[in-house]
């Protein structure tokens, strides 16, 4: 470890610096012009089911592009996510998928177009001052806090509305994720699926509105997966915040999604409600079915193809379950 | 001991040292042989007093340096300037690395100086400082000083630009900013790097501070072993070399204690075994 403070300090370590960072998120957004041309002009590529007004959108994307450097990741964008709602988005890695929930958290700024969550837009407006949260791949627990000083991370010392302190509060939604008696433990003391658990708490507790999911299970093991799965939902179900779940995994699309997005070269390609009883039996036929369907979308995309969404009829549900039998 | 038993304390290793004395005696088997072979050459006489007096002797010199109160004196002006100079050059050193590690401003100013200065071997400025300061206290605060300063302010500067980026922006992203995202987030994460520089920084203050008393000095451990030097007093010489030593190790036991305390969170401190 020294060996390395001694040599690596020779060069600036590129890409960090804390102050422009810092100076990015205070006072940055208004040099972008945001204002976008005729809303004729642009054509979302899928069709949208069940449009929602404007009052109900919880987060609402508008002609959004975002290039880094060169590269353009996200060209024309058109998302809207009803309030309340649990959307999965799915696709290759690359798609873009990542940049688009970075986008609604406010962590990047959108090169064109405009990104508006809980009817206000996001630009001049402090990141992590609104009702979003967002949880990561990897937990990004503070290791020299404790589990519950984690939780108790940017929370303020009593709450304006019921009045309870911050340590109650947090103490209370550690309870819910079920991990109340490690809360003295440090996060190097737990195991995974247990860390994905706290940062899961860190978010519930500032109640948000809407609750990003950047792959938060794709470092767990397929046991602990399911099990998370059924903790979120439920946590859904009882605080009734709008989820929007970022995943490779089809299976857990299909497993916590009201409706499974498929985005591919950065732009929609399949816009998919599911229609099945929660909680969701993994076993079932149409489970099955849906889940090979949206599959075969992600295997088969072609660049700048919509696809249309699938309808549960009978004769297509056999032909979709003779492709369950071909994919195994 | 049986073979069983045996093959169970391989096997525990370090962490079971509390079952048998064996091993726990083992590490001082050497160091007790040396000893026992060096007071027999002393006493038969095949090694002479001019190079090695018998162990006995040197016991014999720190106990009357200490009944003399002489000891206490010298290791009192010693410490005083070890402690002066890792104050004066440690915290000037955390000052500007924090600063060039915080701002990215001060960086570009500042920080290529310094990267250069710090390839220039603090003894090597020696004479330079005689010329300066004279041979006076202000000369070896200064070098201890300058000794110190350098590996703080760079373990500091690199800690701080070496805290997980993933972390700031979590802690950004849950409303954190300002003194709040320093003081969580980005001084912790700095932290066992800027303890690893203290620790260079001790090591290198003895060594300073050594040379610095025994070029010139009218008190402390290098008067003291460079005053006997010239009455041909080996047994007080080696007593100021262990004297250094000692003081060393307790400096290292400090840090890591630091270490132990600061860094209850790590890994590697989990256990209680210092790395």
């Amino acid at each position: 470890m020294s060996r390395v403070a001694w040599s690596s300090s020779f060069s600036p370590i590129a890409g960090l610096d804390i102050e422009s960072e810092m100076r990015l998120n205070s006072g940055l957004a208004g040099a972008f012009d945001l204002s976008h041309g005729d809303a004729d002009t642009r054509q979302p590529l899928a069709r949208v089911h069940s449009l929602p007004t404007l009052a109900e959108a919880a987060v609402r994307l508008r002609g959004v592009g975002k290039a880094f450097g060169t590269r353009q990741v996200l060209s024309d964008f058109e998302l809207e996510i009803e309030r309340g709602s649990f959307v999965a988005m799915v696709g290759r890695s690359g798609c873009g998928k990542s940049t688009l929930l970075r986008l609604i958290a406010g962590l990047e700024r959108p090169s064109q177009g405009s990104v508006e969550t809980l009817g206000a837009d996001l630009a001049g407006r402090k990141v992590g001052a609104a009702g979003t949260r967002i949880m990561f791949q990897d937990a990004r627990l503070l290791p020299w806090k404790s589990v519950l000083q984690n939780v108790m991370l940017g929370l303020p010392r009593r709450d304006p509305v019921s009045g309870d302190s911050a340590r109650d509060r947090a103490l209370a939604v550690l309870a819910e994720v079920g991990l109340a008696d490690r809360a003295a433990d440090w996060p190097a003391q737990l195991s995974g699926g247990q860390r994905q658990r706290v940062a899961l708490a860190r978010a519930l507790v500032h109640r948000p509105q809407v609750l990003l999911l950047d792959e938060p299970l794709g470092a767990l093991d397929a046991l602990t997966r399911i099990e998370m799965h059924e903790l979120i939902e439920r946590l859904w179900r009882e605080h009734g915040f709008t989820a929007l779940l970022v995943t490779h995994d089809v299976h857990e699309a299909v497993a916590l999604g009201d409706r499974i997005v498929l985005i591919d070269g950065g732009r929609i390609a399949l816009d998919q409600p599911v229609a099945l009883e929660r909680p969701r039996v993994r076993g079932a036929a149409a489970f099955a079915a849906l889940e090979a369907y949206v599959l075969d979308r992600v295997l088969h995309t072609l660049p700048g193809v919509a696809h249309e969404p699938w309808a549960a009829d009978t004769q297509e549900a056999e032909i979709a379950l003779e492709r369950v039998r071909w994919a195994l | 001991m049986s073979k069983s038993q045996r093959q169970r304390t391989q096997v525990s290793g370090k962490t079971d040292v509390g079952h048998g004395l064996l091993p726990q005696l083992l590490p001082w088997l050497l160091p007790l042989l040396i000893l026992l072979a060096w007071e027999l050459g002393a006493r038969t006489g095949k090694l002479s007093s001019h190079i090695l007096p018998e162990p006995l002797a040197v016991v014999k010199a720190a106990w009357q340096l200490i009944q003399s109160g002489e000891m206490w004196a010298d290791v009192k002006v010693s410490a005083w300037r070890a402690v002066t100079g890792l104050l004066v050059g440690g915290s000037l050193g955390l000052v500007l690395g924090l600063a060039t590690g915080l701002f990215k401003r001060v960086d570009a100013v500042l920080d290529s100086t310094i990267q250069m200065l710090r390839n220039i071997p603090v003894l090597a400025t020696i004479p330079l400082v005689i010329l300066w300061f004279g041979i006076d206290e202000s000369a070896k605060l200064f070098l201890v000083a300058l000794g110190v300063f350098f590996p703080i302010y760079i373990n500091t500067y690199h800690g701080i630009r070496s805290v997980d980026r993933g972390l700031i922006e979590m802690a950004r992203s849950y409303g954190l900013s300002g003194w709040p995202l320093y003081r969580h987030v980005i001084l912790p994460g700095a932290l066992p790097s800027m303890l690893v520089g203290l620790r260079f920084g001790l090591g290198l203050m003895w060594v300073t501070l050594i040379v610095a008393e025994t070029i010139s000095a009218q008190a402390g451990i290098g008067y003291m072993t460079m005053n006997a030097r010239e009455f041909l007093q080996t047994d007080i010489v080696l007593v100021g070399i262990l004297l250094y030593a000692l003081l060393g190790k307790l400096a290292d036991l400090l840090a890591k204690w630091l270490e132990r305390v600061l860094l209850r969170w790590h890994p590697a401190y989990q256990t209680g075994a210092a790395s």
